[in-house]
C-alpha cells in the first residue's frame, strides 16, 4: 500500500467514472452493486428478446418498446457498471455524458430526418435512369 | 489582468475537483475550494471523454445503418438473415463478461491476486466466445452470398457490427496486457489507473452492444 495514492477523505470529492471505494468491507457493497446491475440488465435483455418475437402485442409498438428497453438498459449499465451517478462528486462526468448524448441525438435524428426528407422528394429510380440515357 | 497574472504559470486555474490536498489551498483558493484533483480522478475523467467520443463515432455508424437499412437492392433483408438465438448467446457472453470485468476491478482495488486473475481470465474467455460467434456469423453470411458487397444495407451492417467487433478484439488484447502488467509490476498506482481505464472501456463496449442488438438484430427481425 506504500505506493498507492492517498485515499479520498471527504465524501464530496470528485469521483472518477468506474471508481469504487478501496478494500475492506466496501468490497461486499461494490459486489452487491454489480450483482444488482447484472440482474436488472439480464431482466431487460430477456424482455427485449421476448418482445421482439411475440405476437401478443400490437406489432407497430414493438420498435418503440425495444428502444425504451434499450435506453433503460443503457441507464442500468451507466449507473451500476460505470458508476455514473447524480451525486455532487460526479458533476463533471454527468456534464460530459450530457454533451455526448446531445451530439449522438443530433447525429442520429438529424441524419434520419434529412435523408427521409430527401428520399421523399426524389424522383423514382427508373425515371432517373431514363433521363440519363 | 492582475488575476490572470496571479494564476498564469501556476498550472491549470480551473482544475476539476475540489476539496483535495490542502497544501495547494492557498494557490487556487480563488478558483477551487481545495486544489487539483488526484491523478486517478483526472485520468478517469479524460478516459471518459475519450469513451464519449468513441460513442459519438458509433452514432455516425448507427445513423448510416438506420438510413440504409431498407436499401437491400433486391437482396436479403435482416428478417431473413438474422439468427436471434446466436445474438442471444452473444449478448449473454458480453453481459457476463462485463460483470466479471467489474469483479476484476474490485479484485484489483482490493489487491487480491487470485480474484483479479480469475475474473480477468473469465472476461477473456467470454469475450473470445463473443468474437468467435460473431466471426462464425459473418462467415456464414458471406457464404450465403450476403457479404458486405451485396447491398447498401449489408455494407452498413458489416461496418457497424464489424467496428464493434474490432473494438472488442482490441479490448481483449488490452486485457491480456493488463494481466501481464499486474503480474510483472504489481498493484502500483499507475497500473491500477490502467485497469480502471480498461474496465471503463469494456463496460462502454457493452453499452454499444445493447444499442446494437436492440436496433440492428431485434428491430431487424421484428420489422
Amino acid at each position: 500500500m506504500s505506493h498507492s495514492e492517498p485515499e479520498i477523505v471527504a465524501d464530496h470529492a470528485d469521483a472518477a467514472p468506474g471508481y469504487e471505494p478501496p478494500d475492506g468491507h466496501d468490497v461486499v457493497r461494490a459486489l452487491g452493486t454489480y450483482l444488482i446491475g447484472l440482474g436488472l440488465a439480464t431482466l431487460l435483455t430477456i424482455v427485449s428478446f421476448f418482445i421482439a418475437r411475440t405476437t401478443l402485442v400490437w406489432q407497430p409498438s414493438i420498435p418503440v418498446a425495444l428502444a425504451v428497453l434499450a435506453i433503460a438498459q443503457m441507464g442500468v449499465h451507466l449507473v451500476f457498471f460505470l458508476h455514473i451517478t447524480t451525486g455532487p462528486d460526479n458533476v463533471n462526468n454527468v456534464m460530459a455524458l450530457a454533451f455526448g448524448v446531445l451530439i449522438v441525438l443530433l447525429v442520429i435524428t438529424g441524419s434520419l430526418w434529412i435523408m427521409a426528407h430527401m428520399n421523399q422528394n426524389m424522383m423514382p429510380m427508373d425515371q432517373i435512369m431514363q433521363m440519363q440515357r | 489582468m492582475s488575476s490572470f497574472e496571479a494564476t498564469a504559470g501556476r498550472g491549470d486555474p480551473h482544475p476539476i475537483g475540489y476539496n483535495r490536498e490542502p497544501a495547494h489551498h492557498s494557490r487556487t483558493a480563488e478558483h477551487a475550494a481545495g486544489g487539483v484533483a488526484s491523478k486517478r480522478i483526472v485520468v478517469g475523467y479524460g478516459f471518459w471523454i475519450f469513451l464519449l467520443s468513441d460513442i459519438v463515432m458509433f452514432s455516425t455508424l448507427f445513423a448510416t445503418y438506420a438510413v440504409l437499412v431498407g436499401q437491400t437492392a433486391g437482396g436479403p433483408s435482416g428478417r431473413e438473415l438474422f439468427d436471434l438465438r446466436n445474438t442471444g448467446i452473444e449478448t449473454a457472453c458480453l453481459l457476463l463478461s462485463s460483470f466479471t470485468c467489474g469483479l476484476a476491478s474490485i479484485g484489483a482495488q482490493a489487491h487480491r491476486g487470485s480474484w483479479f486473475y480469475a475474473a480477468m481470465a473469465a472476461t477473456f474467455m467470454l469475450g473470445t466466445a463473443f468474437i468467435g460467434l460473431e466471426v462464425r456469423e459473418f462467415v456464414g453470411l458471406v457464404a450465403r452470398g450476403a457479404g458486405p458487397t451485396r447491398s447498401a444495407f449489408l455494407s452498413a451492417f458489416f461496418t457497424l457490427v464489424g467496428c464493434h467487433g474490432l473494438h472488442v478484439t482490441a479490448g481483449l488484447l488490452w486485457l491480456l496486457t493488463m494481466m501481464a502488467q499486474v503480474f510483472a509490476k504489481g498493484y502500483r498506482a499507475d497500473i491500477l489507473r490502467r485497469v480502471l481505464c480498461f474496465s471503463l472501456f469494456w463496460h462502454a463496449l457493452d453499452i454499444v452492444w445493447v444499442a446494437l442488438f436492440s436496433m440492428v438484430y431485434l428491430m431487424g427481425a421484428a420489422a
